[in-house]
């Protein structure tokens, strides 16, 4: 006998998954502010040799980009509590996605710091822009400018990563997948329905990104 | 169990031997996965609208959901085809078909570095498509390649991480196993990192030295 595919019992459940959207895109919206921070700190503390940030940072990066997110997270979520920590799950999710992020956009947004002309800084001092100004006009916007698509796809990567969160129980959409098809036994058709989902808010996530990208940073820039 | 008592050099051992399967994974993973890449590959860069939208639909799928939902799907989507899926082989499959996605990705940049004029120069020469391929593009593409792909590497080994949410008992795994059975989450998981930073590390840093070598010769 041919299985049947019916998806009414997961659109019956159409709720659940669009609230666990809601909340996979909130904890994007938190961890990629906080990331893109933690990163545009350590892009500094690298590319100024900051000591004693820059080793620090330089250690930082290593160890995250060469540890799997998942244990990232049970690192943070069952071996902190060990150490007196008390931690919920979503603080936990949003604490790995925000140091998981930040490793990454350290190392992006130093590459577009240091790919600053010598020229246009001189220029700057030239006509007597202060260190700030520099900083700020010169240096900082127009390296997030430049590597603003690469920033966007890691954000990207890191919203379809945090489908793991469902592991330590952060009820996001990948939970809400797992409950729905733990009571209508439709495993196939819910994840079918769940990928889907997660297709699409990478497609959007992209457009808004470039989007407030061009809204807010490539338009100062420019000038 | 009680009674059961871990020793530290238990939980090395049993990490050990988790260890061993996420080698095993990613190698199988990295090999097919880039074997089948080859073919997306071709896909990807031919003449065919057909071959063509096949391919770049196939990659965007890959590379736009999560890898989990990825194993999710192949792990039930097999048993319903009828298939008796073992974790480790819903695993292979999953990792190789995630693999295979950004590895054309990837390549299909290095194919598109080689000049234009190379491919110009070679047709005056009257190679066909395939000599061409064969002698004077991906030749050159395979050098550049080179870097990237070790780099990736390293995701495909993290990646692998996630097949212990299917069941299968990798590193990860094995840690969560013994952090439930020994209470000492802080130390079981700071060990299962540091496998994982002695089996990524290395790669890392071939690949920098790898681009930096290229940067150089060129």
């Amino acid at each position: 006998m041919a299985y049947q595919f019916a998806f009414a019992p997961v659109f019956d459940n159409a709720d659940l998954l669009l609230k666990g959207a809601g909340f996979t895109l909130g904890l994007t919206a938190i961890g990629a502010t906080l990331g893109i921070g933690l990163g545009i700190l350590g892009a500094i503390s690298r590319a100024w040799k900051i000591a004693p940030f820059d080793r620090l940072f330089a250690v930082y990066v290593e160890l995250i980009r060469n540890t799997p997110f998942l244990v990232q997270l049970f690192f943070i979520f069952f071996g902190l509590p060990s150490l007196g920590v008390q931690i919920t799950e979503w603080s936990a999710a949003i604490l790995a996605m925000v140091i998981n992020l930040g490793a990454y956009s350290t190392e992006i947004i130093r590459a577009g710091i240091q790919a600053t002309p010598r020229g246009q800084i001189e220029a700057a001092e030239s006509l007597a822009f202060s260190r700030r100004q520099i900083f700020r006009h010169v240096v900082l916007v127009p390296a997030l400018q430049r590597v603003w698509p690469a920033l966007a796809s890691q954000v990207i990567i890191v919203m379809l990563g945090s489908a793991v969160c469902s592991q330590i129980a952060t009820e996001e959409l990948t939970f809400a997948a797992n409950f729905i098809q733990s009571r209508n036994f439709r495993a196939f058709e819910t994840y079918f329905v769940t990928t889907g989902m997660y297709f699409l808010m990478a497609l959007m996530l992209r457009q808004l990104l470039m989007w407030l990208g061009r809204r807010f940073i490539f338009r100062r820039a420019a000038r | 169990m009680i009674g059961l008592q871990f020793t530290f050099w238990d939980i090395l051992r049993n990490l050990l031997s988790g260890a061993e399967w996420t080698i095993g994974l990613s190698l199988t993973a990295f090999l097919l996965g880039g074997s089948s890449g080859l073919l997306i590959l071709f896909a990807r860069i031919s003449k065919n609208r057909l071959l063509q939208g096949f391919s770049r639909g196939y990659i965007e799928i890959f590379q736009g959901t999560p890898l989990l939902m990825q194993l999710f799907i192949v792990f039930f989507g097999l048993s319903l085809a009828g298939i008796d899926v073992s974790p480790w082989f819903a695993a292979a499959i999953g990792l190789t078909l995630f693999t295979s996605a950004y590895l054309a990705e990837i390549w299909r940049g290095c194919v598109e570095s080689v000049p234009k004029g190379q491919w110009e120069a070679s047709a005056s020469l009257a190679l066909n498509y395939f000599e061409q391929m064969r002698h004077v593009i991906l030749p050159q593409a395979f050098r550049v390649a080179i870097p990237p792909t070790v780099g990736f590497s390293v995701q495909v080994v993290k990646g692998t991480s996630v097949a212990s949410i299917i069941g299968f008992a990798e590193l990860t795994k094995t840690g969560s196993m013994l952090a439930n059975a020994t209470f000492q989450p802080f130390m079981v998981f700071g060990l299962v990192a540091l496998g994982y930073f002695l089996l990524c590390y290395p790669l890392s840093l071939y690949a920098k030295s790898l681009e930096r070598k290229f940067h150089v010769t060129r």
